[in-house]
């Protein structure tokens, strides 16, 4: 279970994919060159959801100061050290990944795209070594230019140190590096083997073992260059050396970063980003409801965290038309559903299975996360904005979503259990909307005979001591247990290995808390992860999904969707898909 | 003393005319003084007494015109130096108080401030009235210290309150109350508290000022033994209302009120245990809210059967027994007399 | 004098030790004791998934598999003589008095405390200055009229502001006076004096207000009941008697008597502020010290939440400290021993 805002991974449903065919073209592709221009969007013409199907308020005006305010902080603003989700946005800013996504709303943006690369990698005929050529000439904003050893280096540091514990070690585990202590151990990188330099802009990757999806890991920001000799490990964050348009002028922890522009960075060699505000500034650790009346009084530009509006803000918007017109609704990565444990009686049963997803009152589980407007009733894994997403419902709860008690019935009578049964929901107890959605499910089930109670743990050892470890599981019969997923990655593996693998089931830590383990499954996700062909990949990650519905272990309840908020005063918004919030390079100021 | 007139009688210093003083309250009405009048000279010293809750400081309180701008309901007339000082305005009488008429509190630790030294609590008296520097002040508060025998008194004079002994205290107050040279002295039981001998050099030392400054003096006490020796008249209070007036002589040998017979009783005498008091006064002080009818000291008087009914049905009136003498008693003066003379002075003489 | 107050520091150098031992015991033996191992704790401080490899190595370098007295020792060896930290290429010192670093961004508390004091300290004494004028001036005229029409409604109002939480008003005269009428700049505005001095006024008068408002109540309803106590003092009614204009009687005799008990309070609260107003510098997103501490408690982090409760707790003994002997200027009849 992820902690919270992972990399949104987007493809988007045939909705969004009509409105793409009006504007997509525009926004995408174009650099930095004036691109918008096929868009009459002004701010108010704008209409609800306009952000995420086209640019909305387009304009190339440079200058003033774009603000940002954040009700928290981040892990780190070192892209070596980050999870946040929209610190890999929002890092592009200064930090260039080999590859990033195409600047454009809607399908097009999901596409990957040289960066600081040439072109996309080149998989060796064994899918084991992966190669990059570095643009020419790419400087940092002190003026020296970009060599490949500092991609090296930036990845020995972010994947293999102690000290640099907060972004995903995804290279520490494909690449073939055995042995390798990391560069502040081991002050030679000559000794890291899993990435080779021949020349100063060749980067070859090597892989323990076939991964086709790699060009999605080189996008996240832990490939951006760091010189050595510039790296002062925890303390980086303070002094990133700039590729991006930007630059630090100043950080001060927990409280604000500022960014001015970064004469060094040449547009020329730069297809997804602008540098339209003289300076950025960012505002940390803010009052999270002041921030909502800060962009409503149009003080900010936009909530850092792009995770939406508070409920108060929310309600005001809904009663508003005109403020509602200034909203844009994207789903988030986040997938929130719940696990039947095929190992708990009488959850072995596929039948029992059945017979909690037909009693569910999807509505009553929607309704904890904000109605309609906080998510989108679901029915499978992967989420409508995830690329192998296929619309189907093996397990309809009736015409209008509030459970189908005959079906349930059936089923439980089927199972062996007519009476209902009694069985334990996990959940986490200091998580408001999950314990609401334990009790409407609770609720349901009461109607069709199944008595659950709900059991309460604290999400700090959730994984590491509860739910996550299958003897606990077992012990306290935990037959239901309430989680959220969200992938790191726009790809289907990125979001099911983990949790429908069943060689991912781990002792502690389990994230496959159905303990659902099909040779069919492990099988299509190993021919998966091998097939290089894209569309076909994606054929087979909807394969999996179906897979595991089909065992009925898997209960969503809805697709995550946040509200996001843009003032008048902010041009060139859109929401980017790989995201799930606005592009923070494309956006200006209205002076 | 008898009939209010218009204007106050030619050589009366203070007069008091029907002087009522009334508190509302939640339990009701208090009626704390009650129809009071009396007449002081200069020079003169008249004894308040009466048990606790009679309403002696009140009155001296009302005199001061310090229940101006409260809740108290005042009535009647308070003449003083030919100014009548229930009707004058608030901000006037003040002008008056410190100066005209000082007043010497019954506690005086609490009645002095905790946080100023005696002598600053005296200099802003003096300076109150006399526009003089505060070096020129310091040194009358330190006369006037030496004057009420405190030793050391440019020493002292920076001392705290809580730093004096009782007797030092009473003795600031004093100094205080007189360093403006008042014409009328109210003292409220300035010795209670105190041991007897600093009660006699206190009493003398108030004398000894008054003769000075020819000021008229009022002490106020519960213990007629107090008042025996200093003052010319003396005023029993029972009440809120004057029960016996008289010249000292007349109330200590020739008293007619039974209660003032009870608080003669009571004296404490150098000679006699406290417990063998010949005629302790029973029951209870009054209510002064519900003042017992007729007589409202009829439900403690062992006389009351004597006037035939009249001591529960009628408020006895304030009637000149003597020249001068007044008291307020239903029963006929020869009774009284009668049984001051057969019953108890003989009682209190034999014992 | 002197013994007193040296007396009364080494009392206040134990209780500090006593308090950072608690909150120790708070952070690790109670997690312990309800089973938590130092795994469960490092996975708190790396990122999300993170491998058992990271997770061991976030144990080692927190030092979390030691036993607490040897955590105590380091943490009290690092406040008198220094700690060595390894920040990945190379060690860093922090100096004496080092509280260590944040489990959650690698800072080290104690400069991170000094950056965040004057913002406490400016929002504390304003709004201390604001609340003692207004609350005892509100509490004065409507003890002296009490019972009128104005004291029952300074009275209704006082109400009002103890009840009313902080994070409702503060909102309210956010959107208010910054969002709808601009007259004052929003949240999250607070500039240091010395950056621009009339932009750290303007960006504090609302938060100054919203705290005052607050305590200004409280010492409304302190002053009225202690004043309508003084003026039936004795010696009020001894300083009448004098001739004494009843302005005089009241600024010099009663105010004085009255202020004396409020001083101590006041001294409290104030102390107590100064560990950080927690409710109004999360409001106002004000970068304090009680803004501070509220996101090291909800991010379990020890070192921030110690160098706090050790801070507050200082501010809470000097301020008793202060206030013990200021009652004894004030009120001579105290005398310190
Ligand atoms: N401000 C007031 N409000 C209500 N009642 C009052 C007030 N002041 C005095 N009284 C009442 O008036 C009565 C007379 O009080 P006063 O102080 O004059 O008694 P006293 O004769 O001086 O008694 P003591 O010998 O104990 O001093 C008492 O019952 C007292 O409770
Ligand atoms: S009137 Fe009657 S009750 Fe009152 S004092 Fe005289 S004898 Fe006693
Ligand atoms: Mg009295």
């Amino acid at each position: 279970m992820r902690k919270t805002k992972a990399l949104a991974l987007a493809a988007l449903g045939t909705a969004l994919t009509m409105g793409l065919a009006a504007c997509g073209g525009s926004a995408g592709g174009g650099g930095n060159n004036n691109t918008g221009t096929g868009n009459t969007g002004a701010a108010s013409t704008a209409k609800h959801n306009d952000g995420y199907t086209k640019v909305v308020n387009p304009s190339d005006a440079k200058g003033g100061t774009l603000k940002f305010a954040y009700s928290d902080e981040p892990d780190s603003m070192d892209p070596g050290n980050t999870y946040y989700a929209w610190n890999w946005n929002f890092s592009r800013l200064y930090a260039r990944p080999l590859l990033t996504y195409t600047a454009a709303p809607g399908e097009e943006g999901l596409k990957l795209v040289p960066d600081l690369a040439e072109g996309l990698g080149e998989a060796s005929e064994d899918g084991k070594t992966w190669t990059y050529k570095l643009k020419k000439g790419i400087k940092y904003d002190d003026g020296t230019e970009v060599k490949a050893a500092d991609v090296k280096y930036a990845i020995a540091r972010s994947n293999f140190s102690a000290e640099l514990t907060d972004g995903p070690k995804y290279f520490a585990e494909y690449l073939d590096a055995e042995g390798y202590e990391g560069p502040y151990k081991d002050k030679d990188l000559a000794n890291f083997k899993g990435i080779e330099t021949p020349d100063d802009y060749t980067i070859v990757f090597k892989l323990k073992a076939p991964f086709s999806e790699f060009d999605f890991l080189v996008a996240n920001p832990q490939s951006a260059p760091v010189p050595q000799a510039k790296d002062t490990g925890l303390e980086y964050e303070k002094a990133v050396a700039s590729t991006g348009p930007y630059k630090m002028e100043s950080y001060e922890v927990g409280k604000q970063l500022n960014l001015v522009k970064n004469e060094n960075w040449d547009p020329a060699t730069d297809t997804t980003r602008k540098q339209l505000p003289d300076r950025i500034e960012v505002q940390f650790k803010q009052n999270a409801e002041d921030i909502d009346q800060r962009l409503l009084a149009g003080q900010v530009h936009a909530d850092l965290g792009g995770t939406g509006v508070q409920p108060a803000a929310r309600a005001k918007i809904v009663a508003d038309p005109k403020l509602k017109d200034s909203t844009d609704n994207p789903y988030t990565p986040f997938n929130r559903y719940a696990m039947m444990s095929t190992k708990v009686a009488p959850f072995d049963n596929i039948d029992c299975r059945k017979a909690v997803q037909y009693a569910t009152d999807q509505v009553a589980t929607q309704a904890p996360w904000g109605g309609p407007l906080g998510g989108d009733i679901g029915s499978t894994l992967m989420t409508p904005t995830t690329v192998g997403y296929q619309q189907f419902d093996l397990f309809p709860n009736g015409a209008d979503n509030k459970g189908d008690a005959a079906k349930a019935k059936e089923s439980l009578s089927a199972c062996g259990q007519p009476n209902g049964f009694e069985t334990n929901i996990a959940v986490r107890g200091d998580r408001p909307k999950e314990v609401q959605v334990a009790e409407a499910l609770q609720a349901s089930l009461d109607k069709v005979g199944i008595k659950a109670t709900i059991k309460k743990y604290p999400s700090g050892d959730w994984s590491a001591q509860y739910a996550g470890r299958p003897d606990f599981v077992h012990k306290n019969k935990l037959g239901i247990m309430i989680a959220g997923w969200g992938a790191d990655w726009p790809s289907g593996f990125g979001f099911l290995s983990q949790i429908v693998d069943g060689r991912f089931i781990k002792d502690s830590g389990n994230y496959n808390m159905m303990e659902l383990n099909d040779q069919a499954v492990n099988d299509l996700l190993d021919k998966g992860i091998q097939t290089t062909d894209a569309a076909e990949r994606n054929k087979i990650w909807g394969e999996v999904d179906k897979k595991v519905m089909e065992s009925a272990a898997f209960l969503p309840f809805v697709y995550e969707k946040t509200l996001l908020f843009r003032p008048s005063s902010l041009t060139n918004v859109y929401v980017h898909p790989a995201y799930g919030m606005y592009d923070y390079t494309w956006l200006g100021v209205q002076q | 003393m008898t009939t209010p007139s218009a204007s106050p009688a030619p050589g009366s210093f203070l007069e008091l005319r029907d002087l009522r003083i009334h508190f509302p309250t939640e339990d009701g009405l208090v009626k704390s003084v009650d129809g009071l009048s009396f007449r002081l000279e200069r020079g003169k010293t008249l004894g308040i007494v009466g048990e606790s809750g009679s309403g002696k400081s009140v009155t001296s309180l009302g005199i001061l015109g310090l229940h101006k701008g409260g809740r108290a309901k005042i009535s009647g007339e308070i003449w003083l130096d030919g100014e009548e000082l229930v009707g004058a305005s608030p901000d006037h009488v003040r002008t008056l108080r410190g100066k005209k008429m000082a007043m010497i509190f019954q506690d005086p630790l609490s009645s002095m401030h905790p946080f100023y030294t005696v002598g600053q609590q005296i200099i802003e008296a003096y300076r109150i009235h006399h526009n003089v520097s505060k070096a020129v002040a310091r040194k009358h508060a330190i006369d006037m210290l030496g004057r009420v025998g405190i030793p050391q008194p440019d020493k002292r004079v920076d001392s705290f309150p809580h730093e004096f002994s009782g007797g030092m205290r009473q003795r600031a107050m004093i100094a205080m109350a007189l360093s403006c040279d008042p014409e009328l002295l109210i003292a409220d039981e300035p010795t209670t508290a105190l041991d007897v001998t600093v009660q006699a050099q206190i009493l003398d030392l108030m004398l000894d000022l008054q003769r000075e400054f020819n000021s008229a003096l009022i002490i106020i006490t519960h213990d007629l033994g107090v008042v025996a020796e200093l003052s010319d008249d003396i005023l029993v209070m029972y009440g809120g209302k004057c029960i016996e007036y008289g010249a000292a002589e007349d109330i200590f040998y020739r008293p007619e009120h039974p209660y003032t017979w009870g608080l003669l009783g009571s004296m404490p005498r150098l000679d006699r245990e406290p417990t063998e008091r010949l005629m302790p006064i029973k029951g209870t002080p009054p209510s002064l809210i519900n003042v017992p009818s007729g007589c409202a000291f009829n439900p403690r008087c062992p006389y009351r059967e004597r006037t035939g009914g009249k001591a529960t049905t009628e408020v006895p009136q304030l009637v000149e027994s003597d020249g001068g003498h007044l008291v307020r008693c239903h029963m006929p003066r020869e009774e009284r007399r009668a049984i001051w003379e057969n019953e108890i002075k003989p009682m209190m003489e034999g014992s | 004098m002197v013994a007193f107050i040296v007396r009364r520091v080494i009392a206040a150098v134990l209780m500090l030790v006593i308090v950072s031992v608690a909150t120790f015991a708070i952070f690790f033996l109670i997690p312990r004791a309800l089973g938590q191992t130092p795994e469960g704790m490092a996975s708190r401080y790396v990122g999300r998934d993170a491998t058992p490899e990271a997770i061991q190595g976030a144990v080692k370098r927190l030092h979390l598999d030691e036993p607490l007295v040897v955590q105590y020792g380091r943490f009290a060896k690092g406040i008198v003589a220094g700690q060595e930290y390894s920040i990945g290429p190379r060690m860093v010192q922090c100096p004496a008095p080092c509280f260590g670093y944040s489990f959650n961004n690698n800072q080290p508390v104690w400069p991170t405390l000094l950056d965040r004091l004057p913002a406490t300290l400016s929002l504390a004494i304003g709004a201390a200055i604001i609340w003692l004028v207004a609350g005892v001036s509100i509490g004065v005229i409507s003890a002296l009229r009490r019972g009128t029409l104005t004291d029952r409604l300074a009275m209704t109002v006082a109400l009002a502001g103890v009840s009313l939480p902080i994070y409702f008003t503060g909102l309210v005269s956010l959107a208010l006076f910054a969002y709808t009428l601009g007259i004052f700049p929003g949240g999250g505005s607070y500039t240091p004096f010395t950056e621009d001095p009339v932009m750290w006024f303007q960006a504090l008068v609302l938060p100054w207000v919203t705290l005052a408002f607050l305590y200004a109540a409280l010492y409304a309803r302190l002053t009225r009941a202690g004043m309508l106590e003084t003026m039936g003092e004795d010696y009020i009614r001894t300083a009448r008697a004098k001739g004494l204009k009843e302005r005089t009687v009241v600024s010099k005799h009663a105010l004085r008597a009255t202020l004396t008990p409020i001083l101590t309070i006041f001294g409290l609260d104030v102390g107590l502020l100064l560990g950080g107003a927690v409710l109004t510098e999360s409001t106002f997103s004000i970068p304090g010290i009680g803004k501070l501490v509220i996101d090291a408690i909800r991010g379990n982090d020890l070192p921030v939440v110690l160098g706090v409760t050790l801070f507050a707790a200082f501010f809470i003994v000097l301020a008793n400290l202060v206030v013990d002997v200021l009652y004894a200027v004030v009120d001579p009849r105290v005398r310190l021993s």
